[in-house]
């Protein structure tokens, strides 16, 4: 049974089992690779995607509750289009094995669009559920921050 | 990466360094000849990486395993620094396995590099594979040694391609190649006018490279400097291609189940209700378990979950208590090596006080953020493999013997690495994918393990004891006698890759044990090997991983039986032995504004451990919060020599930290019935966001010697961690997770 989905303003049409996860949607069916398998149990925040803006881990939801429009971090930039968190990113230089990026920028989207001036604790409750094991937390912490002032004045 | 091929086939039919339209560059020093050029203080010599210029521009191979260190925008600045191209001119792409790039690179007989043939190198890759128990070692103890060895060679590829570019413009213009200069992927006649690199490339092709004197460091443009890494856009986009992202035309998703008691058999399994579920493709064999190819990597997953097997037993003792006990009996074991020995252990000194302790940390899984997963398409008498890998060469033989083929048939692709910390230097994720595909013929599968697969299959830091001795008199430490029993790792790993069992002393087992740098006159380290057979490998610093945590507790517990300071006590031994050692404690004592004194729920604890040739000391400060202990605040100082790229230094050595605090937080892998009882991160995390510490790092550049970066950062976290929680509880931390013992902030 084919299950309409809209992802980064994009229309698809997708033949697939209803309880597959839109984690393995994106990635299997779409070709959307940027967001990332960590965990599939919703403990690393790797997959982390936004479902009518809202921060979500694609690894639990399934294909038939997708309930509005996906955005993945290819919507929110391209090399050629940089987005401006995702120009945050860049400018602190945050990633450095970067798996686990997509999810965190996904996830401080998400956070900085609820509280666009996020204090350092707000920044530990939103981010605490994304994993990094390179442990580029600073540099997140600070691009938040810098994102956060740069959106503000734009 | 597909350019890699293309170019590589481009190059392999060609057979000579002038490719069409173009060049490639860094043959001729690597090749020139040496009585060995896998000589083992440089071990992956064949790796070298080479600059190809053609039609389309520069490229600059840098073909150590990109994992986040970094090592990809340090080596190509290594070369652009003499080659006088700016990082965002140039393409970076991972080094192809080596086999190939000598091939491509070497067959020719119009090369620039005489003197050089295929068999010596053929001769020397069997020569050191044959010792790989060396190679390995010197890997592993030598690992964090990226920029110490690229540093002259990428250099000097740089340099040699720059010139020759120069003497190419200067034979088009009729002018002395000194006239000339370079700037900016440009050479510049005495006019003014600028030729660039890429339309004189076809022409250096045909020239003999000269002799070239590298520039004094004064004059980098480049080096020492914070550089934006090359791989910093495409992370920040989801656009940087990781093993699990490659998606070859055609490409099917598979998922692999192997017996969970580590190295036992699977006497029988029942797929019939997996054959029958939705997406399913194919079931396969591997001998020690199974694996569905199927059309989603998920559906795979369900169905393999879905087979029923019958596992047989482990090759160990089932339960972890029996395990630790069998590591305590390789005390009573001849040692089996005792790198220092100074002095006279035996005697208690006079009206010295003697000391005793005894230290037990568990096993670690490596827990790469990017689950093990590996790319292939087998067509009968060819293979290809695409993967994040740390030992090209390594996986390229093991694919090959897998499917049954010479390795020149076998092409590795590799990919950016989600984390590697060692456990990307293991062949297995490759060898599985090599099996799936090959029940698919001429179809690319792509086999992802689920987590727990990851977790439960990992090669892991070994679970280590030791049993320390020793004796404080005036305030000053005057003997130390310490006893170290793991399993080895490098004995373990030259019989995996080689088949034959490894022997000798292992160095690994006793690194940061006993080549500390501080002066105490009494001093034997002894390394024991546990007799086991649970899987173990290479962990992020290795054997210092856990010497670090025992020599530095000792060392705090000695400065608390002796009334002294801790970081006094280390600085008096260490400024006797080694400047740089010393330099660094210095550096942590100011920058933390250590006095000895802490407030009320406040602790400190400082310790220092050299690895891979640099010395790094850390002060934790953790601060008790109700009742619950956060690790507040860290100041860390390196000692590396030489700072290529700062910013990177200063990555490595915080994260080196986090990845150490985590273990010695939470990481703890254990055994029940012979399985790991761990599967996914709710029960083996990290730390994260809300409980890092904020943390100030300085790099110092005294060290005669270049050190390594990424391993050096995670040793004295552990002890760090531990001394802290000493200072704040009066409770000593002899045994590992802390978790077990004092209510951390998790």
């Amino acid at each position: 049974m084919a299950t309409d989905l809209k992802i980064n303003g994009k229309q698809h049409q997708v033949d697939l089992p209803d309880d597959v996860p839109l984690l393995w949607v994106l990635r299997d069916e779409i070709g959307l690779t940027g967001t990332k398998f960590g965990c599939g149990v919703a403990a690393c925040g790797s997959c982390t995607v936004h479902i009518d803006g809202e921060a979500v881990r694609s690894c639990q939801v399934a294909l038939s509750d997708v309930w509005g429009d996906v955005t993945t971090i290819e919507g929110l930039g391209t090399p050629d289009a940089v987005g401006a968190i995702q120009q945050a990113w860049v400018d602190h230089q945050v990633a450095q094995c970067g798996y686990c990026q997509s999810g965190q920028i996904m996830q401080a989207a998400a956070l900085l669009a609820e509280n666009p001036a996020p204090t350092d604790a707000d920044i530990d409750d939103a981010m605490q559920g994304n994993l990094c094991r390179c442990g580029t937390y600073p540099r997140i912490r600070a691009a938040i921050h810098d994102a956060a002032s740069k959106l503000k004045e734009a | 990466m597909a350019s890699v091929g293309k170019i590589l086939r481009r190059t392999f039919l060609i057979g000579s360094a002038a490719i069409v339209g173009g060049v490639a560059f860094g043959a001729y020093y690597v090749s020139r000849p040496a009585a060995n050029p896998l000589k083992p203080a440089d071990g992956e010599t064949a790796l070298s990486p080479f600059v190809l210029i053609d039609q389309n521009g520069v490229t600059l191979f840098a073909p150590r395993a990109e994992m986040g260190q970094g090592v990809m925008t340090t080596w190509a600045a290594l070369i652009a620094e003499e080659l006088d191209v700016e990082l965002d001119q140039i393409r970076v792409l991972h080094g192809p396995a080596a086999a190939a790039y000598y091939n491509s690179a070497l067959v020719g007989e119009g090369l620039p590099n005489k003197g050089y043939d295929i068999s010596d190198f053929q001769h020397n890759l069997g020569e050191a594979l044959g010792v790989l128990g060396r190679t390995l070692s010197l890997q592993v103890t030598g690992g964090s040694t990226s920029m110490k060895d690229g540093f002259e060679r990428m250099r000097e590829a740089g340099a040699t391609a720059r010139e020759t570019l120069k003497q190419a413009a200067a034979d088009r213009l009729g002018v002395d190649r000194g006239q000339l200069k370079t700037e900016n992927g440009e050479v510049i006649a005495p006019d003014g006018t600028r030729i660039p690199y890429t339309e004189l490339a076809e022409a250096a092709g045909q020239i003999e490279p000269p002799h070239v004197e590298l520039r004094d460091p004064t004059n980098w443009r480049l080096l020492g400097q914070n550089l934006p890494r090359v791989d910093v856009v495409g992370k920040s986009t989801g656009t940087a291609e990781f093993g699990i992202d490659v998606r070859p035309e055609g490409l099917k998703f598979a998922s692999v189940r192997i017996n969970p008691k580590l190295g036992g058999e699977m006497r029988s399994f029942d797929a019939s209700a997996a054959e029958g579920m939705p997406g399913v493709e194919k079931v396969v064999d591997l001998g020690n378990g199974v694996a569905v190819i199927a059309t989603n990597t998920w559906l795979a997953m369900q169905a393999v979950e879905a087979i029923e097997l019958d596992w047989g037993d482990a090759p160990y003792p089932p339960e972890t208590d029996a395990i630790f006990a069998e590591i305590s009996k390789a005390f009573d074991t001849a040692p089996n090596s005792t790198m220092r020995d100074d002095g006279d252990v035996d005697t208690l000194p006079d009206g010295a006080t003697e000391i005793t302790a005894e230290y037990t940390v568990p096993y670690l899984a490596h827990s790469t953020m990017e689950p093990m997963n590996a790319t292939a398409l087998f067509n009968g008498n060819s293979l290809e493999l695409w993967c994040g890998n740390q030992a090209p060469t390594l996986i390229q033989i093991r694919a090959a013997n897998t499917a049954n083929l010479d390795k020149e048939a076998v092409q590795i692709h590799t990919t950016y690495l989600g984390g590697g910390f060692g456990r990307r230097g293991e062949l297995d994720f490759g060898e599985i994918a090599t099996k799936v595909a090959m029940a698919m013929p001429g179809v690319p599968v792509q086999t992802t393990w689920s987590r727990e697969e990851d977790i439960r299959h990992d090669y892991y830091r070994p679970g280590a004891m030791a049993r320390m001795r020793g004796a404080v008199k005036d305030g000053q430490a005057v003997l130390i006698d310490g006893k170290v029993a793991a399993q080895s790792c490098t004995q373990q790993a030259v019989q995996r890759y080689t088949g034959i069992p490894g022997g000798g002393p292992d160095k690994v087992l006793v690194e940061g044990f006993f080549n500390q740098p501080y002066a105490v006159p009494n001093y034997r380290m002894s390394g024991h090997i546990a007799d086991l057979n649970i899987p173990v490998g290479f962990w992020r610093s290795v054997g210092n991983s856990h010497n670090g945590f025992f020599h530095e507790t000792f060392m705090d517990e000695m400065a608390h039986t002796a009334g002294r300071d801790p970081l006094e006590f280390r600085l008096e031994l260490a400024k006797a032995e080694h400047a740089p050692s010393a330099g660094c404690l210095q550096a942590v004592k100011e920058m933390s504004g250590w006095t000895g004194q802490t407030p009320d729920g406040v602790g400190r604890g400082v310790a220092m451990t050299y690895s891979f040739g640099t010395p790094v000391a850390q002060v934790i400060e953790v601060v008790d919060e109700d009742g619950t202990i956060r690790i507040a605040k860290a100041w860390i100082a390196c000692d590396v020599g030489l700072a290529l790229d700062p910013g990177t230094v200063e990555a490595q050595m915080f994260g080196g930290m986090i990845y150490g605090l985590s273990a010695a937080v939470m990481g703890e892998i254990t055994f029940a019935d012979g399985e790991v009882e761990q599967y996914n991160f709710p029960d083996y995390d990290a730390l994260r966001m809300h409980n890092a510490p904020v943390t100030e790092v300085k790099i110092l550049e005294t060290n005669r010697h270049m050190g390594g970066v990424g391993e050096p950062g995670t040793p004295p976290s552990m002890p760090a961690l531990g001394n802290a929680l000493f200072d704040l509880t009066g409770e000593r931390a002899r045994t590992l997770p802390l978790v077990n013992q004092f209510n951390l902030l998790v």
